[in-house]
C-alpha cells in the first residue's frame, strides 16, 4: 500500500459553541478514490475545508506527505498541491473556456519588457485538455456558459489536474446532474485516479460513490463511523450509516426498498 | 487516456456550426460600432452643409467626445471589475478645485498641485474601493455617499478659503509650468499652421488671430483619450491583470477559489477611476483657466452610459474599453450633432434615454445567447 499524501487525525472544528467536527480522522491515499460520505450538516464541507485551508482545525493534526502541516490560506494548500473544486463555483459562465482555464494562472509572454497574457499558448492547451476529456468544444473561445454542467465539474477537474494537483477535493460534483452528465464526470474521476492522483470525492449519493471510490468514509453529526474499504460494506449499509441505521431502515419498509 | 488523445473527437451532432453573423453578433463592440456608423450617416445626411464636418466642427465633437471617453475608460474597467462608481463627477470638481485652491489661492507650483491632486484623488479611490471590498456592501451606495461627501467637501473648500465657488487664474499661474501642458497643451500646432498657410484648412481672416487656422492643434485631451483607450484595451485583453478583471466581475468567489487577487483588482480599479476622473478635471482645469465647486455634475452617470453603450453588462464580467469609447464617441456626436442641427437640445436627453435602454436591452439578448441562458 501506498503511503497516505494527507492523514486527518482527530480532527476537530467548533465553531463558537456548534461542534462541527468532534475528532475525524481520515487517511487519503494517492491513485485511490476515497468518497466522503454523509448527510446534509454531517460536517462533510466543514471537513474538507479544514482539509484545503479554508478553515483552521480546532484540535487535531494534519499531515501532508508526511510531514506535519497548517495550512493558513487555500492558496497555502493549492500552492501544496491540494485542488478543490466547488460544485457551482469552478467556472465563470461569461469568460471563455481558455480563460477559465487559466484563471489565477496565465501564462505569459514577455514582449518589449511587458508581460502579456499568451493567448495563442493557453488556447493549444486549453484545447488539448478537453480534448483529452472528451469535450468538443467550438473553439478556445466558446464561453463556459454554454457548457452543461457536467462539462464545467469536467474543466474544472482537467484544470487542477493540469496545474499539478496530487488531492483533488471534489465538493459534490455530481448532485446537480443529470445520468449521462454524472456518468462523464464519474469517468473523469476514474481517468484522474489512474494518474496517480488522490481524489476526495463528496457526494450524499451512495451509488455514485461505490461507483469509483475505493474508500469510504461515513460522517455524521460531525463523527466518523470509520472508513471501509471497498468490497467490505454494501451499499445498503451505508446508506444505513449514512441516515443513522434507524430511521430510514423503517421508511426501506414503507416505501418498498426504493430509497 | 492515450486513445482518447489520438482520435480526433467526434463531432457532437447537438453543437450546432454558428454562423458568423452570429458570432460577430456577441461582441461586446457590436452595439457601439453600428451605433457609431448610424450617429454618423444620420449626421451627414441632416447637418452636412452645418458645419459640423468641418475642421473647426469635427475638434468641437471630438473633444466633448474624448472627454466622455476619458471617464469612460475608468468607468468602464471597474464595471467589468463588478463596481461601480457614482462618485466621478463629484471626484472631477473636486480634483479641479483642489488644483485651482493649491496653485492659485496657496501660491504653489503648479506641477506639485496637478501631482498632489493625483495623489489625493487615487487615495480617495483607493479607499472607496476598499469599503466596498471590505464591508461587502453594494458600491453604488458607498460611492453614492461619496458623490456627496465630495461634492460638499469642494464647496466648504472653496468657500471657506476664498468665498467664491468659482476660482479662476488658473492659466496664468500655470504659465511656463511643465506639467500643465500635458494636460492643456496642444501638439501638432506647427503641422495646423502650416496647413492653414496653404490654405487647406480655414484660417482667422481678421481679428488677433488673424492668419491663424481655425483648429490650431490637436489638444492633449484627445491624447489622453486615445492613450487611455489604447491602455485599457491591451490591459483588458492582453494581460493577465485583464484575466483578473473579467474574473472578479464574472464571479468574485470563483475568481477567489482560483487564486485571484479579487480585492486588490478591485481597488485598483477604483483607484484607475479616480486616476481618469483626475485626468479629465486637470485638462479642464487648464483648458478653462478656472475651477468650479459644481463642474463635473452627472458625469458618473454620463460614463456609465456611455459603457453600457458600449456593450459593458452592469453586472461585471463582461465589455470592452472600444465599445466604451464607441459609446462615448455617439454621446458627443450626438449631443453636439444635435446643436448643429438646430435641433432643440432638451431633446438630446430623450435620445439618451432612449438609446440607453435599447442598449440594455441589446445586451441583455447578448449575455443570453453567450451563456445559454433562456
Amino acid at each position: 500500500m501506498t503511503k497516505p499524501i494527507i492523514q486527518m487525525k482527530n480532527i476537530e472544528k467548533h465553531f463558537g459553541p456548534v461542534i462541527a467536527l468532534a475528532g475525524v480522522s481520515v487517511d487519503v491515499i494517492p491513485g485511490e478514490c476515497h468518497c466522503l460520505l454523509g448527510d446534509n450538516g454531517a460536517g462533510k464541507s466543514t471537513f474538507i475545508k479544514t482539509m484545503s485551508g479554508v478553515h483552521k482545525a480546532t484540535k487535531g493534526e494534519i499531515y501532508f506527505e508526511g510531514n506535519e502541516m497548517n495550512f493558513d490560506r487555500p492558496r497555502d494548500a493549492m500552492a501544496a498541491g491540494i485542488s478543490t473544486v466547488y460544485q457551482d463555483l469552478a467556472m465563470i459562465p461569461l469568460m471563455s473556456v481558455a480563460r477559465n482555464f487559466f484563471m489565477g494562472n496565465e501564462p505569459t509572454k514577455r514582449v518589449a519588457g511587458i508581460n502579456f497574457f499568451d493567448h495563442k499558448l493557453a488556447n493549444e492547451v486549453t484545447m488539448e485538455e478537453m480534448r483529452k476529456m472528451g469535450i468538443n468544444l467550438r473553439g478556445p473561445d466558446q464561453a463556459v456558459g454554454t457548457l452543461s454542467g457536467g462539462e464545467r465539474q469536467t474543466v474544472a477537474i482537467a484544470r487542477a489536474v493540469h496545474f499539478g494537483a496530487k488531492v483533488l477535493i471534489l465538493d459534490e460534483p455530481t448532485s446537480a446532474l443529470g445520468v449521462r452528465q454524472t456518468a462523464n464526470v464519474l469517468a473523469t474521476v476514474d481517468r484522474v485516479r489512474k494518474k496517480g492522483i488522490a481524489v476526495v470525492f463528496i457526494t450524499h449519493n451512495v451509488r455514485h460513490a461505490m461507483a469509483v471510490g475505493d474508500r469510504f468514509t461515513v460522517l455524521d453529526r460531525g463523527k466518523t463511523l470509520g472508513t471501509a474499504k471497498r468490497g467490505e460494506i454494501t451499499p445498503e449499509e451505508l446508506q444505513d450509516l449514512m441516515a443513522g441505521g434507524q430511521e430510514l431502515a423503517t421508511l426501506e419498509g414503507s416505501l418498498g426498498g426504493t430509497v | 487516456m492515450s486513445e482518447t488523445a489520438q482520435t480526433a473527437p467526434p463531432t457532437d451532432e447537438r453543437v450546432k456550426e454558428m454562423s458568423s453573423f452570429r458570432k460577430s453578433l456577441i461582441r461586446p463592440e457590436l452595439g457601439g460600432i453600428c451605433g457609431t456608423i448610424l450617429v454618423f450617416v444620420f449626421f451627414f445626411l441632416t447637418a452636412r452643409d452645418s458645419g459640423m464636418f468641418s475642421p473647426a466642427g469635427v475638434m468641437n465633437w471630438s473633444v466633448v467626445s474624448a472627454q466622455f471617453t476619458i471617464i469612460a475608460v475608468g468607468a468602464c474597467l471597474l464595471m467589468i471589475a463588478g463596481e461601480f462608481d457614482l462618485s466621478v463627477g463629484s471626484m472631477i470638481g473636486f480634483a479641479g478645485m483642489s488644483i485651482a485652491l493649491l496653485s492659485v489661492s496657496f501660491g504653489w507650483p503648479v506641477w506639485l498641485a496637478i501631482t498632489i491632486t493625483f495623489v489625493l484623488c487615487m487615495a480617495i479611490g483607493a479607499f472607496n474601493g476598499w469599503l466596498v471590498v471590505k464591508t461587502g456592501l453594494p458600491s453604488f451606495i458607498v460611492t453614492l455617499a461619496f458623490l456627496f461627501i465630495l461634492r460638499g467637501l469642494t464647496i466648504f473648500a472653496a468657500i471657506a478659503t476664498t468665498r467664491k465657488t468659482i476660482i479662476g487664474g488658473v492659466r496664468d499661474v500655470a504659465e511656463g509650468d511643465w506639467l500643465a501642458p500635458i494636460f492643456g497643451g496642444k501638439i501638432f500646432t506647427g503641422f495646423f499652421q502650416w496647413m492653414g498657410d496653404h490654405g487647406w484648412i480655414e484660417t482667422f481672416v481678421r481679428g488677433s488671430k488673424a492668419g491663424q487656422p481655425v483648429v490650431e492643434g490637436i489638444p492633449m485631451l484627445i491624447v489622453w483619450a486615445l492613450g487611455l483607450v489604447v491602455f485599457g484595451h491591451i490591459v483588458l485583453t492582453k494581460t493577465r491583470f485583464g484575466n483578473w478583471i473579467f474574473a472578479a466581475g464574472g464571479d468574485a468567489q470563483s475568481a477567489r477559489y482560483t487564486g485571484v487577487p479579487v480585492n486588490r483588482v478591485k481597488i485598483i480599479m477604483f483607484m484607475f477611476t479616480a486616476f481618469c476622473a483626475c485626468v479629465f478635471a486637470t485638462a479642464q482645469v487648464m483648458e478653462f483657466g478656472s475651477a468650479g465647486a459644481d463642474r463635473g455634475v452627472l458625469k458618473e452617470f454620463e460614463a456609465i452610459i456611455s459603457v453600457v453603450i458600449g456593450g459593458a453588462l452592469l453586472t461585471g464580467g463582461y465589455g470592452s474599453v472600444i465599445g466604451a469609447a464607441l459609446g462615448a464617441l455617439i454621446f458627443g456626436v450626438v449631443q453636439q450633432g444635435l446643436f448643429f442641427a438646430g435641433v432643440e437640445s432638451s431633446l438630446f436627453r430623450v435620445f439618451l434615454g432612449v438609446i440607453l435602454l435599447l442598449a440594455v436591452i441589446l445586451n441583455t439578448y447578448i449575455r443570453r445567447m453567450i451563456t445559454g441562458e433562456k
